[in-house]
């Protein structure tokens, strides 16, 4: 299994990845996530042994991997934008590290034809890169890097190159080849969605250190700080007074402070909060609101579709507890 | 159809200027061969070509060419990886140097290899003086230069990302520079290696240096034929010859070369540390320049040997003209003659190839707009390798009479250098013009630029540090110069590559002297504009 310990990357007087400490269990999908320019990248190319580490160690099932170059590490890397070799077809870029690998070329054919399968794009064999969409290139680059079952895959923002619907509908794709080959992967990105959708474990990094990792469901119901929070998608953060006002409605104990989902206060004529509806907005879904709430100021709420509520109105709220993290410390670890 | 018309009222310009001093004077002396008393006889040219000795030059020339073009390519690619993607120390200084061979004349370079190899030269040894192994190493040290600054900035704007997968992958570094790298680098090394050839093909001052009539390639061939056999017919065959080739040539050169995409930013990926796995490719970078600086080297050392000591008495030298009256002016009135031409040289193949640059690469609004620009980009291209002997002697048969009568005009010469800069010029500006994305040119026209304005607001702050290399480039190129005005120079006013190659050929120990002191001048001169240029670290100087 992958092991990184105190694993430190320095540019000059800048530390891109700061003392980060991570394990990833065999089978086990761990994504990193964190805002652009944190050093996740830097992380993942430190791990495939493309940047060398200032301090700290990379090893695999208790081998230290220091100068081990990137080819004999058995790490395969998938990068944003794929990086296929433009020159080769689709079958040749499949088939790339079989042939390196000096494989017969009738196991190669069957192997190919196998991962073609896999990820969707059968009968695409004698086509050239340039001549694909966006996602078909993603899946291609994932079969030539699950080609000869890599023990690890590195997965560098797989899917944020492409448009909405389509990363819907590969990470779903993505997922179930990832565990249906068994691979254990490592994945970055800063798109909580791409994270979710992919990962078991989550870590979250932030100016180069992690601040938080754990189970992802775990991480996301108990986020570490307020900013952790913002990160994860929750939309506000109320502290003190207003917090225990928000929690006390819901039936919890005060805290520190508490991050709200968009949808974490629903109106309901049977809620104990009293607010005045400042902006509402239809959408597809739900009547999203932005309202005044007394004693606990400027938050956003839901009410059901159909309902009528223009700025001015008052309204009650009741508080959805699963929409919402309580947060023990204060801002910034 | 309006763009169309407006592009060929753009173009008439330079379309004119090459018309008259290019078109006119090659096809003048193409003419010359064809028409005999007056009518059209081209068998008589045909027969030429079927003449054995014919046939042995233009094999001659083939073997050189293809010889020194595939060794400067074998030499050239471990530099161009070196200098231009490991961070090794003093790697500008390096790339400048060896960019030098380039732009030395050729003349200097000659008299440099005869002095290396000849008897008494540190390699005098090898017996090499006078075969056609010092006319291959000659032409491989010209043209190295070429090889690792086309190759070397195709590969410096690589996307390191692909060899990185392929490592991921399991690829060695052999593996990766063999599948992923060499294949991207492909039209970038067919590019040079098909414009090293061409050059190598057309090359004269150091063949006719160090070859002589023995050895003696189609563009050599030109020039004797012409100047002491006055076998005109001959001569225009071969030339004919060489156009064809040099065509071919061009259009395959063209068509390899990536257009760049004017949307796709060029990035220069960072260079990296210095690993012990490009032992190799440092060891070899430094074998060249060693290989490189030492024809220099003896060239200096060469000047600076009076009698059995050392002292500047060469140089002294320069202010006469030498012994047994070799010249009718001193080497100084020729070094300023040099200078005075180069200046003028400069500004007429800045002015037309800055308009020809704007010209070919505006984007293209139909298919015909871009067959249009794409005819008129290889038209510029022509005078890189026709040759100039063609065109020199094509200036003093057909500009010689009103309403051209150019014969004795100051800017004769300075005209047909700059044609034979001109190709320079265009391939330096070119490649930063196309690189501007043309929505920043609709961005300004939308806020309400006019075409001058915006020329002014969006090409000239990008361009104007290409356009001083360019410069610095065709001062150096025309300073050099031999081929065309080897012809049109005048006695009484003569250049410096032209008394080189006078002292040479005249006998007299001093003249000798005289001429190695020359070149060191002539190459100190042009050393010192192309480090110039260097500073300015415009990336495409000098690639093709």
């Amino acid at each position: 299994m992958l092991q990184l310990t105190d694993v430190t990357v320095r540019y000059g007087d800048t530390a891109a990845v700061d003392e980060v400490t991570l394990a990833l269990e065999p089978g086990q999908v761990l994504a990193v996530l964190g805002p652009s320019g944190c050093g996740k990248s830097t992380l993942l190319r430190a791990v495939a042994g493309l940047e060398p580490l200032t301090s700290g160690s990379v090893s695999w099932a208790g081998a230290d991997l220091v100068g081990v170059p990137t080819h004999k590490r058995g790490f395969a890397l998938m990068f944003q934008d794929g990086q296929l070799f433009a020159h080769l077809t689709v079958a040749r870029n499949v088939a790339y590290a079989l042939r390196l690998r000096r494989t017969p070329s009738a196991r190669v054919a069957t192997r190919v034809r196998e991962l073609l399968d896999l990820v969707g794009l059968a009968g695409y064999d004698d086509r050239l890169p340039g001549t694909l969409s966006g996602g078909e290139r993603q899946r291609v680059a994932l079969a030539r890097a699950l080609a000869v079952e890599p023990r690890l895959i590195l997965l560098d923002e797989p899917l944020s190159a492409l448009d909405a619907t389509l990363r819907e509908r590969l990470a779903g794709d993505l997922r179930e080849i990832l565990h249906a080959a068994g691979t254990t992967a490592l994945l970055v990105t800063h798109d909580h969605d791409e994270a979710f959708a992919l990962a078991d474990r989550l870590a979250v990094m932030r100016a180069g250190r992690v601040v938080q990792q754990g189970a992802i469901d775990e991480v996301w119901r108990e986020p570490v700080d307020e900013e952790t929070a913002l990160f994860l998608g929750y939309a506000r953060v109320v502290r003190g007074d207003a917090a225990a006002r928000v929690l006390a409605s819901g039936g919890l104990s005060p805290a520190y402070a508490v991050a709200l989902r968009r949808s974490a206060l629903v109106v309901d004529p049977a809620g104990d909060l009293r607010a005045v509806v400042e902006s509402a907005r239809v959408t597809p879904e739900v009547v999203r609101l932005v309202v005044a709430a007394e004693g606990i100021g400027p938050v956003d709420a839901v009410a059901p579709l159909g309902s009528r509520v223009s700025p001015g109105d008052e309204v009650a709220l009741r508080v959805d507890v699963t929409r919402l993290a309580v947060l023990a410390i204060a801002a910034g670890g | 159809m309006r763009r169309i018309a407006g592009l060929l009222l753009l173009a008439a310009a330079p379309v004119l200027v090459l018309g008259v001093l290019f078109v006119l004077p090659v096809t003048g002396m193409v003419a010359e061969g064809f028409f005999v008393d007056g009518r059209f006889a081209p068998g008589a040219v045909l027969d030429v070509l079927a003449r054995p000795r014919v046939h042995r030059v233009a094999w001659f020339t083939v073997w050189t060419s293809g010889t020194a073009t595939l060794l400067a390519v074998v030499l050239g690619l471990p530099a161009a990886y070196a200098l231009h993607r490991l961070a090794l120390p003093g790697r500008a200084a390096v790339r400048a140097a060896l960019l030098v061979p380039f732009v030395l004349p050729t003349v200097v370079v000659g008299v440099a290899f005869r002095q290396l190899l000849g008897e008494g030269g540190p390699l005098g040894f090898l017996g090499l003086d006078g075969t056609p192994v010092a006319i291959v190493a000659g032409l491989v040290f010209f043209n190295v230069a070429v090889v690792v600054r086309t190759v070397g900035v195709a590969w410096e704007s690589l996307d390191p990302r692909p060899g990185q997968a392929a490592a991921a992958l399991g690829a060695s570094p052999w593996q990766v520079l063999r599948t992923v790298t060499l294949p991207a680098l492909r039209p970038a090394i067919v590019g040079a290696a098909s414009i090293v050839f061409l050059f190598c093909a057309t090359a004269f001052g150091i063949v006719l240096t160090l070859g002589g009539v023995r050895y003696a390639t189609v563009e050599t061939e030109i020039y004797l034929l012409t100047t002491t056999i006055f076998d005109l017919r001959a001569a225009a065959a071969l030339s004919v010859l060489q156009i064809v080739v040099v065509v071919g040539l061009l259009a395959l050169a063209a068509r390899l070369r990536a257009t760049p995409d004017p949307t796709a930013q060029r990035t220069v990926s960072p260079v990296r540390a210095v690993r012990r796995s490009d032992a190799p490719a440092v060891v070899a970078t430094l074998l060249v320049l060693g290989a490189m600086l030492l024809p220099i080297l003896t060239l200096v050392l060469g000047s600076l040997s009076v009698g059995d000591g050392w002292g500047l008495d060469n140089y002294r030298a320069l202010t006469t003209v030498g012994d047994n009256q070799a010249l009718l002016v001193p080497v100084t009135a020729a070094l300023a003659t040099s200078l005075r031409t180069a200046v003028d040289a400069t500004w007429m193949a800045l002015l037309v190839g800055a308009m020809v640059s704007v010209i070919v690469t505006r984007r293209s609004h139909s298919v015909a707009e871009r067959r249009v620009r794409s005819t008129l980009d290889g038209f510029f291209m022509l005078p890189l390798g026709v040759s100039a002997v063609t065109l020199g002697f094509g200036f003093l048969i057909t500009l010689d009479r009103p309403p051209l009568d150019l014969r004795d005009s100051p800017l004769l010469v300075p005209m047909a250098q700059a044609l034979v800069a001109l190709p320079l010029v265009v391939r330096t500006l070119a490649p930063v013009l196309g690189g501007i994305d043309d929505r920043q040119r609709q961005a300004a026209a939308s806020l309400g630029a006019s075409a001058w304005r915006t020329l002014l607001t969006v090409d000239l702050p990008v361009v104007w540090k290409p356009m001083l290399a360019a410069s610095g480039f065709a001062f150096a190129a025309s300073l050099g110069e031999f081929g065309a005005t080897s012809f049109l120079a005048r006695d009484e006013s003569p250049t410096l590559p032209v008394v080189i190659f006078r002292l040479i050929g005249h006998p007299g120990e001093m003249n000798y002297g005289m001429a190695l002191a020359a070149s060191v001048v002539l190459a100190v001169a042009t050393a010192v504009v192309m480090l110039a240029v260097e500073r300015l670290r415009v990336p495409g100087v000098g690639a093709f």
